[in-house]
């Protein structure tokens, strides 16, 4: 027999004390500052979002290691958006119950586009970390939403300048994959656009839908299609199986992607990643700022950090020493300081900057392009790198979309 | 021109079905014979993957392909006699909760033991390569996934159709209790039906660790599937199930031939089709438990 536990009055008062002293404590709580997350971290993906939390967790350590914001701790919460019904409804709980300064996050742009009418109404601040589709920077645009990531003419202008001076491009065939939902549709556009104004052309194209795992059937048309190139405007875990397969039947077709996630490529595994890509920021670049990120990265995850990772860091680190220099954390003033060019290091050569006219990034994009297996030397570095583009002496809007391409009015 | 390419399409898609077919005799056998809809069948097969990919540096791809599947089938026996057992007789939304909680917790598991992100993983090198039949391509590697498909149903044939143990788990399919009346206890038959359904799941995952993207989410995306498939080929029957197996592989095939964007919902329209027509599947029996 165990002995019940006897009720003291001593525990009774102690009970009742740390009831009453709770209130204290969240008091204590609340003096603290809170950006909320809001990423896919479940579904096609998700294998992103997990990049996306670590790099604005290691952010916000190390803000809060350097005194936090205007004296007040940070505190990150973390939400799993899942899709653009619920994502449209934490951003409005974040807002409403949580009352965070900020909103940081999400990949899928149909659920950005959920995110930016919501934050437009609570008049709060959305960063988006990786939702690519030009929509969202043109008819879509937000007062209050600003984008971190590269929208899809940049990345389509940026790997197009390598394939053109590859030769894939002029009087070539493509073949376009595209996946099957808001980002690309939006990237084909942007793509046949560009391959036509430059000589090519798309001789056909398939839709491939999103949870589709086996592209056997597609492999097949490839084949029977013989194109120059293929071009790949695909997504999320499409991305790796259509690298596996690809090496699978040995397909020989140059391939070219217009969209693109390192994390996917490293998940294809030895020998199976190939092509040239675009990308916002890689692990391999040399300046200090982004050998210090790698390496504080990797110390702490055990990986590099790759394209996603930058775009949530730079996004909280954005966030805060805008704040720290506004000495407010006004969403508004924040917002009117971000349009009016400030200027911010995001571990590149050259300091980056939102355009005001769309709220766009304006910065340096890579075409990296996958080193034969035998001269990759280990599970990350298998690629290589192109210079900046554009290039020294360029203005950074060179690859960004014209006013016709994608125009922008802020509703009011 | 047109037809011969479509004829490679079908051929292909066959092949695909043999995917499925793993997956959903194990389903439709724990079913069948416990009354359990497995929603956590697709973990372990993403359970296989993933310990193909643990346990392949070490003893080889040959090597996990025999562990793996003999280790989630001990983890199945586990299951069932702690978890799954105390279900057959209950009302199905409660095995159905459980199974569905399994497989959320085997899916945050797997991302908080390995990541999110895909892991590397490719097809050895000694069974890569392509087989060229005339016009038609095929990889190597998934005419062995075929070869491996082949055996194992007709291993699981003979196992239900020609021994002992198979009379028994066919009886207890349609009538427990008559079977318990003969003094014949289903406990045992039905662990080791537990055990070599998820072993065959967790056989599939390793088979299609080189192919497709290994992740978390990757029991979820293979589960809907090859439940379709059951459903489709009708509960109880076991070609059924092989049958529409291989049906699901083809229809997909020509549906990414014809109209791309409808490859994965050309086959629950087959679903659909099929129901409306004949509502316990194509061969499905009418089993009184379920009635």
């Amino acid at each position: 027999m165990t002995e019940a536990p006897r009720f003291t009055r001593r525990a009774g008062l102690l009970g009742a004390a740390a009831l009453l002293a709770t209130p204290a404590i969240s008091y204590g709580q609340s003096d603290a500052l809170r950006i909320g997350h809001l990423t896919p971290r479940t579904g096609f993906l998700g294998p992103l979002g997990e990049f996306a939390v670590q790099a604005a967790q290691l952010a916000a350590d190390e803000i809060n290691a350097a005194g936090g914001i205007n004296g007040r701790k940070l505190e990150m919460l973390f939400e799993d958006s899942v899709n653009p019904q619920t994502a449209s409804a934490k951003a409005e709980r974040y807002i409403q119950r949580d009352k965070v300064a900020c909103i940081v996050g999400e990949i899928n742009s149909a659920s950005a586009l959920a995110i930016g009418q919501v934050v437009q109404r609570e008049k709060a601040l959305f960063i988006n970390t990786g939702a690519n589709s030009d929509a969202l920077r043109g008819s879509d645009c937000r007062k209050m939403m600003f984008h971190i990531e590269g929208q899809n003419s940049m990345y389509v202008k940026a790997v197009g300048r390598a394939l053109v001076e590859k030769g894939l491009i002029k009087g070539k065939k493509a073949y376009a994959l595209t996946a099957d939902y808001a980002f690309g549709h939006d990237l084909l556009k942007v793509a046949r656009k560009f391959i036509t104004e430059n000589g090519g052309s798309i001789a056909s194209e398939d839709l491939i839908p999103t949870d589709l795992t086996d592209f056997s059937p597609f492999l097949l048309k490839l084949r029977q299609a013989r194109p120059d190139v293929i071009v790949a405007n695909l997504a999320g875990a499409q991305i790796t199986n259509f690298l596996k397969q690809y090496t699978e039947y040995g397909l020989r077709f140059p391939v070219a992607g217009f969209g693109f996630d390192t994390a996917l490529a490293w998940g294809a595994g030895s020998g199976n990643f190939l092509g040239t890509w675009p990308t916002m920021w890689h692990h391999r670049l040399e300046n200090p700022a982004a050998k210090k990120f790698t390496a504080d990265f990797r110390g702490r995850f055990g990986r590099p950090p790759e394209n996603q990772a930058w775009g949530d860091y730079n996004a909280v680190k954005i966030i805060a020493q805008s704040m720290n220099e506004l000495k407010s954390v006004d969403a508004v003033q924040v917002m009117q300081h971000l349009e009016k060019g400030a200027k911010f290091n995001v571990q590149k050569d050259r300091e980056s900057y939102f355009r005001a006219r769309d709220h766009q990034i304006m910065t340096e994009m890579y075409a990296i392009t996958a080193l034969p297996p035998a001269e990759q030397k280990d599970r990350y570095d298998i690629f290589t790198s192109s210079a900046g583009i554009p290039g020294e002496g360029e203005p950074l809007e060179a690859i960004a979309s014209t006013p016709e391409e994608a125009s922008c009015t802020f509703p009011s | 021109m047109e037809i011969v390419f479509l004829l490679e399409q079908i051929l292909n898609g066959l092949l695909i079905g043999a995917y499925y077919l793993l997956i959903a005799l194990g389903l439709s056998l724990i079913f069948s014979l416990g009354g359990i809809v497995n929603l956590a069948h697709g973990a372990f097969y993403a359970i296989g993957a993933y310990l193909a990919v643990a346990l392949a540096p070490h003893i080889g791809f040959g090597g996990a392909f025999v562990a793996a599947p003999v280790l989630v089938a001990i983890l199945g026996l586990l299951i069932e006699r702690f978890l799954l057992r105390r279900f057959y007789r209950a009302d199905p939304i409660l095995s159905l909760l459980l199974t569905f909680g399994l497989a959320m917790v085997a899916e945050q598991t797997l991302r908080m033991v390995f990541g999110a992100p895909p892991l590397p993983f490719a097809i050895p090198r000694m069974l890569a390569g392509q087989v060229m039949m005339g016009e038609f391509i095929f990889s190597f590697y998934r005419l062995m996934i075929l070869g491996v498909a082949v055996l194992c149903v007709a291993g699981l044939w003979f196992l239900l159709q020609r021994t002992h143990f198979g009379r028994v788990v066919r009886a207890g399919v349609q009538n427990p209790d008559m079977v318990g009346a003969l003094g014949i206890s289903l406990r045992p038959y039905m662990s080791a039906v537990v055990a070599i359904a998820v072993g065959l799941a967790a056989l599939a995952g390793v088979m299609l660790a080189p192919v497709t993207g290994v992740h978390p989410a990757m029991g979820a995306e293979i589960l809907t599937f090859a439940f379709v498939v059951v459903v489709i080929g009708g509960l109880g029957s076991f070609w059924g199930v092989v049958l529409a197996a291989l049906i699901v592989g083809v229809v997909r095939g020509i549906a990414a031939f014809y109209f791309p964007p409808a490859t994965e919902a050309s086959v629950y329209l087959l679903m659909l089709l099929v129901l409306l027509l004949r509502p316990r599947g194509l061969f499905g029996e009418r089993i009184a438990k379920f009635e």
